[in-house]
């Protein structure tokens, strides 16, 4: 890609910012990625913070820490967080800052764009916890199941906020989703085919599918509700006639199932990036690790029933979802199976890095086989609404994603940062966090195949749950713990003077070829690649293990979408929108507080309008290709 | 709203710019958000016809539909695609003057189109169907509603290019303004397609 | 009738059919809602009364050809008005994925409604 020269008044303007405008007008990905992962992190201690306290309240039978109501409003806020504003824009944060990096490309396609989704998260997450400071957060679980979701048995603004601020991050994900699915199929570097992709890059793309298809349902479905809640229809009550709630449970679902493989998806990339690295061999069956994840991802339409085995949907549609999800075990074990293949013989890197992805796979496993359990219908009627339930998608959405994005912080952060992040450190945080979690989540299939419904609020002592609850909480302290470590670490990184080189593990993928952290433009020439592992085949080519430090070049030359502000306007204007449907709600005395929604409306209007004709700072001269 | 974002985004960036496969990336972008906005239309419609019988209770389809309404608001959609095809290609061909006429008549459907459903909605009113009144009306107005949304967004959004193309900022090399916003109207077209036939005629036609 | 049809291609793909072929789609598009409309005129509205055995006969099949004829719509208004046709396979890929998905999806939550009240492929009624 040929360049032009900056212009001497765009680069006057890029240097009279301040650093919070800087930030604020950001359209760097790399700098919206770190801003999605930092707000994710907060957001992740939150309902980490909520966990703990829940683990507090079941540590002992009958007893009373907290309120029953504020224990509904910590569980239900417990899953929001950890689902929506934890593991989703954590995943995202890598998407962002590594997808152009991994295609070999300058920016994402949409960068303005890819800010308003950064800011729509923030605001929606922000939104959603500011309920507790009016005391009433979410309190009706994190499906929020009618009736239970209505305003009869709702009275609060407890569900609104939930309603809104989900409807809010929806806006966010939809966005995203445009943009990586664009970005990844138009924004590859010469040579880059679609076969020769890093595997994270293959399953941000199917993950993106994902989103673009499950996501309106939920939107619709939260419509619908926001009409029963604020508007008085009845679609989900039985209060007046014809209204059915099993609406609700099955578009929840049929959002709700690619939802868990939206969060898991991109856990399988990193993991897929990270073994290969760390055994010095090409990943085992590529194209077949890519054919099963697009097959998870087409399969995950058509199993949401599962989660409804209990409503009584009669044998026909119990056998077809029953079968329909066992069969997702297939592409499951060929992606275990490769990743077995793949360390299989290899020269192993004990570094943390791979500590976690070892710890992905075998954690995955359990939480995989339990989730084979649950798709034998019969047996699932045992164990729903149980912890044996809560022991399963925690192995598999902590055991698995969590585990995989704590891997992927370790192997990335000296990209990001240009610090390293200390291996002892690394590794006293991985077997706290592998001890804590089998210490506090195994317990569960016990304690919920003796009985013990999850959300419940206590339990009388002598049913021998007594044990096992102690355990569960004693494993929760032991992982908070782990994270502390992992706070400790990047705070000493943070401090200490060592730059990281660019190529700190003998990476196999472009983002190891520039240096740490990236500059603003990526790669100062755009890359070429003629086969997969393209670093790997450039150090064989070149006879070397490790290729010599790229230098950091002043950039002088190169032209960069322009700051804006519009993106952060917007999102402001969506906000405010939902801010106007809450207020009108329950709590209207006599002030038309429509008028913010419509406010926010105008505000996003002409937000699009000023944005669509701000000028963008690209190169004017290109290479044809 | 995600439509009109996405379109606008790099109204001016991406044309000259490199892209892997030999398409826009704007217009990729906007297939892909219609792709998407097939799960939203069909959540919509599978919710009405759900809840299409749920009338017990105030006035049903037989008691306010009318054919001839509807389907004049379809044929002006209809047309409307129509137009807006002709408009690029007078966009694509540099005719300042085709391109103009055709706009504008685009725009004035999907402004009749509005007005059509503003009709409609404030005759059923009267006619004792509010948004509240049964789960037929309640699904009813949501779908058409939003429908309707899309349409007026859709106006809107022409608009705005009309009034680009007014002032000759609409060249034939960034006709694909006007081809993305086209496609979403098409879109938005299609949609209908769906929602006369199984909203109104098939809940007469029983 | 569609090979003889001028595409052009530009260089950045425009491709387009010509605006002959426009206006007869829209004839096409005109003929097929009045063929609507007409349908559900005589097998229910105005004309139910003088067409006789014939309305009794098509009734039944009310759904279906009326379903076919959208399609039908829905397909010229896809291919040529927003030119599946001319462009590249991915676009008609990405869009007939969604509706497939959107399809199914509809197809079965409409089983999974109607399972519990009545098995409607026995008793005939939707």
């Amino acid at each position: 890609m040929a360049t032009t020269i900056l212009e001497p008044a765009h680069a006057a303007a890029y240097a009279k910012r301040s650093v919070l405008v800087e930030w604020l007008t950001t359209v760097d990905h790399k700098k919206v990625g770190i801003l999605y992962g930092a707000s994710a992190f907060v957001f992740f201690l939150i309902g980490g913070l909520e966990a703990e306290i829940i683990r507090l309240q079941l540590m002992k039978p009958d007893n009373h820490l907290v309120s029953p109501e504020f224990y509904n409003q910590l569980f239900t806020m417990h899953g929001t967080s950890m689902i929506f504003l934890a593991v989703m824009p954590i995943s995202a944060m890598f998407f962002n800052f590594f997808v152009p990096l991994l295609i070999g490309a300058r920016d994402v396609a949409f960068p303005r764009l890819n800010a308003m989704s950064l800011w729509v998260f923030i605001l929606g997450g922000l939104f959603i916890n500011f309920s507790f400071l009016l005391g009433a957060a979410p309190n009706g679980g994190w499906f929020g199941y009618a009736p239970l979701s209505s305003r009869q048995f709702s009275t609060g603004v407890n569900m609104d906020f939930w309603m809104l601020g989900l409807q809010i991050l929806g806006i966010a994900s939809l966005a995203a989703g445009v943009n990586f699915f664009t970005t990844i199929l138009n924004m590859r570097a010469p040579g880059m085919t679609l076969m020769r992709m890093p595997m994270f890059a293959w399953s941000v793309l199917v993950t993106q599918v994902l989103v673009l298809l499950s996501f309106p349902v939920i939107t619709v479905a939260l419509i619908l509700l926001t009409a029963d809640r604020t508007f008085g229809s009845s679609f989900f009550s039985y209060t007046t006639a014809g209204g059915d709630p099993m609406l609700w449970q099955h578009l929840f679902w049929v959002f709700g199932h690619p939802e868990v493989y939206i969060l898991i998806l991109p856990a399988f990339g990193i993991v897929s990036e990270i073994l290969p690295v760390f055994s010095r061999k090409p990943l085992f069956g590529y194209s077949a690790m890519v054919f099963s994840m697009a097959f998870i991802a087409f399969l995950g339409f058509g199993v949401w029933s599962h989660h409804m085995f209990a409503t009584g949907m009669g044998p026909l549609a119990d056998s077809f979802f029953s079968l329909a999800t066992m069969l997702i075990a297939i592409p499951t074990g060929v992606k275990i199976f490769n990743w077995i293949g793949t360390i299989w013989g290899g020269s192993l890197q004990f570094k943390t890095p791979l500590y976690f992805a070892l710890g992905f796979i075998a954690m995955f496993i359990i939480g995989g086989l339990s989730g084979v359990m649950h798709a034998v219908q019969p047996a699932d009627l045992q164990q729903t609404d149980t912890y044996f339930v809560v022991a399963h998608f925690h192995y598999v959405l902590f055991g698995g994603s969590i585990f995989s994005l704590t891997a992927g912080a370790y192997y990335w952060w000296p990209k990001m940062f240009g610090k390293m992040l200390d291996e002892g450190l690394g590794k006293l945080h991985f077997w706290l966090m592998l001890i804590g979690f089998n210490l506090t989540f195994f317990p569960m299939h016990l304690s919920g195949l003796l009985g013990m419904p999850r959300r419940i609020y206590t339990y009388p002592a002598g049913l021998g749950l007594d044990g096992l609850n102690m355990a569960s909480t004693i494993g929760a302290l032991i992982l908070a713990a782990g994270f502390l470590v992992f706070i400790y670490n990047v705070i000493r990184a943070w401090r200490s003077d060592a730059q990281a080189p660019a190529d700190p593990w003998g990476g196999a993928t472009l983002e190891w070829s520039i240096p740490s952290p990236p500059q603003e433009w990526n790669f100062a020439v755009e890359p070429v690649v003629a086969e997969k592992d393209v670093l790997w085949a450039m150090k064989r080519a070149a006879g070397v293990r490790t290729l010599p430090e790229p230098a950091r070049v002043s950039g002088k030359g190169i032209h960069l979408p322009s700051p804006s502000w519009w993106p952060l306007l917007t999102a402001s204007g969506i906000l405010a929108f939902m801010v106007g449907i809450l207020v009108k709600g329950p709590v209207t005395h006599g002030f038309p507080f429509g008028l913010v929604s419509v406010a926010g409306v105008l505000l996003t209007a002409l937000s699009i309008f000023k944005w669509s004709y701000e000028p963008v700072d690209h190169p004017t001269t290109h290479t044809p290709h | 709203m995600t439509a009109a974002v996405l379109d606008h985004d790099s109204a001016h960036a991406h044309e000259e710019h490199h892209t892997s496969l030999p398409v826009n990336s704007r217009k990729l972008a906007i297939w892909t958000f219609i792709g998407s906005e097939c799960m939203f239309f069909a959540s919509l419609i599978t919710t009405f016809v759900i809840y299409r019988d749920s009338h017990a209770k105030g006035p049903g389809p037989k008691d306010v539909f009318g054919v001839p309404l509807v389907t004049a608001g379809t044929a002006v959609l209809l047309f409307s695609s129509f137009f807006v095809v002709m408009a690029l290609n007078g966009a694509q061909q540099g005719n300042r003057k085709k391109l103009l006429t055709w706009l504008t008549l685009t725009v004035l459907c999907g402004m009749f189109f509005v007005g059509m459903q503003v009709y409609e909605f404030t005759h059923f009113v009267h006619e004792g169907m509010g948004y509240t009144t049964n789960l037929f009306a309640s699904s009813f107005f949501t779908l058409t509603g939003f429908h309707g949304t899309h349409v007026a967004i859709g106006t809107l959004w022409l608009g705005t290019l009309l009034k680009d193309a007014y002032k000759g900022r609409i060249p034939p090399t960034k006709a694909v303004n006007l081809e993305i916003a086209a496609l979403y109207w098409h879109f938005v077209d299609v949609v209908w397609i769906i929602i006369f036939p199984v909203v109104y005629l098939m809940s007469l036609g029983r | 009738m569609i090979a003889d049809t001028a595409i052009v291609h530009h260089a950045h793909d425009i491709p387009h059919a010509s605006a002959g072929k426009y206006v007869q789609i829209a004839s096409i598009l005109f003929l097929l809602t009045a063929m609507e409309v007409l349908l559900y005129e005589v097998c229910f509205g105005h004309l139910r009364e003088g067409m006789g055995s014939f309305s009794v006969a098509l009734a039944p099949h009310f759904v279906s050809v009326l379903l076919i004829l959208s399609a039908m719509k829905f397909w010229f208004v896809a291919m040529f008005y927003m030119h599946l046709k001319f462009d590249i396979k991915i676009l008609s890929w990405l869009f007939g994925f969604s509706l497939m998905i959107a399809f199914v999806v509809i197809c079965a939550l409409f089983v999974l409604f109607t399972y519990n009240r009545t098995l409607w492929w026995w008793s005939g009624t939707w």
